[in-house]
């Protein structure tokens, strides 16, 4: 549900953006998005729908770059992939690790004419 | 959100003490217009093209078409120029101003803001009003009650005997530093005290919202799933405190406390945990000094 108001932030960007640019139109949007986000994509991209309706980001292509989350061991420093947030350093077991990306929620950069 | 057709963000909360009616934020008023294209015709394709002329200018332009058809009308040349804007922004950046700013008012004034997050149910009106009523001499509360409808919670915190105001969110599912930003302004909050902020019951949403808390305090209850941890973990990962309650029951239950804790542990190694009963006080004077120790 959260994802509704991710998408509104968006279009804010994106017309805040583009009048500053004295643009008119957007061509295309770059977002980036971390796996462990709190995001679900597919949510992300029905609200986007909705969202974008009557705004600068009408007709843009929405690009959607996912960021793998990866996670540093805080006993033996090695740098893994996770694919959720409770799962022990492969390399040691040990659960003492730190996110160190995959939690991005960015607008990366517009196409404006 | 906005409640007419979900079209918006926090456009129609309402901010209220007990007993006062509603009315409408002037600042959060806005239209509706829908457009429903069903021929297709949003579909847009843009294409660039370099062309480079004897005279050595360059120019890139563009043609809108929505039937798939490429003409090149070279003859034409329509001059318009596609410029990328490296943005880089967090989509969340709004929130997180606010929510600074708002940190920044709590540490300039002294206040202690706690933001209580959990799934309905777990407890967090009945701590919150405990807490009132057994620290009211030491501890100066300030309430902010989050929910989707109704005046209940603040209602009961008015009779526990603490200031407060209730949020309603509408069909929103979380509290925003926005939100808390009028709430505060209009809950007059004195120096040094404690804020107390409920969120609305979810275990989901609220943890992307930043408000501006001193610490995040996750609640769970022995009647809900020792594995809640892991099943929601987003929110356990960015919660600095964690309290078990109702463990009046735990003899009536299968939740395994020891393990409901390695799950939170496993998520987050930081979490604080205070083991407690609101119902029969059992383990809440640790809470109590854990809450007076960070005033003070």
């Amino acid at each position: 549900m959260h994802e509704l108001s991710i998408a509104m932030n968006i279009v804010d960007i994106a017309d805040e953006e583009t009048k500053k640019a004295n643009a008119k139109k957007v061509y295309e949007i770059e977002l980036e998005i971390g796996t462990m986000s709190g995001i679900v994509l597919e949510a992300l991209e029905f609200a986007l729908q909705e969202a974008v309706r009557d705004s600068v980001l009408g007709n843009a292509k929405i690009k959607i770059t996912k960021i793998q989350a990866k996670a540093k061991c805080l006993n033996c420093l090695h740098v893994f992939e996770i694919e959720d947030l409770y799962s022990p350093c492969p390399n040691c077991n040990e659960f003492k690790t730190e996110i160190i990306s995959g939690k991005e929620l960015r607008v990366k950069s517009l196409k404006v004419e | 959100m906005c409640e007419t057709c979900g079209c918006g963000e926090s456009n129609s909360f309402s901010i209220r003490k007990p007993g006062e009616a509603i009315k409408n934020n002037p600042e959060h008023t806005h239209t509706h217009s829908h457009s429903h294209l069903h021929d297709g015709s949003e579909h847009a394709h843009s294409h660039s093209h370099a062309h480079t002329h004897d005279y050595n200018h360059e120019h890139h332009h563009h043609h809108e078409e929505s039937d798939h058809a490429h003409h090149h009308h070279d003859y034409q040349h329509k001059h318009s120029h596609i410029t990328e804007i490296k943005v880089e922004t967090d989509i969340l950046h709004k929130n997180n101003l606010i929510a600074e700013r708002n940190r920044g008012f709590f540490e300039a004034k002294n206040i202690f803001a706690l933001n209580l997050v959990s799934s309905p149910g777990s407890g967090k009106t009945s701590l919150i009003e405990r807490s009132i009523k057994d620290l009211s001499k030491d501890v100066n509360f300030y309430i902010i009650e989050g929910d989707q409808q109704t005046m209940n919670d603040a209602n009961r915190i008015e009779a526990a005997g603490a200031p407060v105001v209730q949020i309603n969110t509408g069909n929103g599912c979380h509290l925003d530093a926005d939100m808390i930003n009028k709430a505060v302004k209009k809950l007059e909050v004195e120096n040094n005290s404690l804020l107390i902020i409920e969120n609305v019951g979810n275990l989901i949403c609220p943890s992307l919202f930043d408000l501006g808390e001193s610490k995040r305090v996750v609640i769970i209850s022995v009647t809900e799933g020792e594995d809640k941890p892991i099943k929601y973990p987003t929110m356990f990962q960015s919660s600095d405190i964690c309290i078990i309650n109702k463990t009046d029951l735990l003899p009536y239950v299968d939740f395994d406390i020891n393990k409901a804790k390695e799950y939170a542990h496993q998520v987050n190694h930081h979490l604080e945990f205070f083991e407690l009963s609101v119902k029969t006080g059992e383990g809440i004077d640790k809470w109590y000094e854990w809450l007076k120790s960070q005033i003070s």
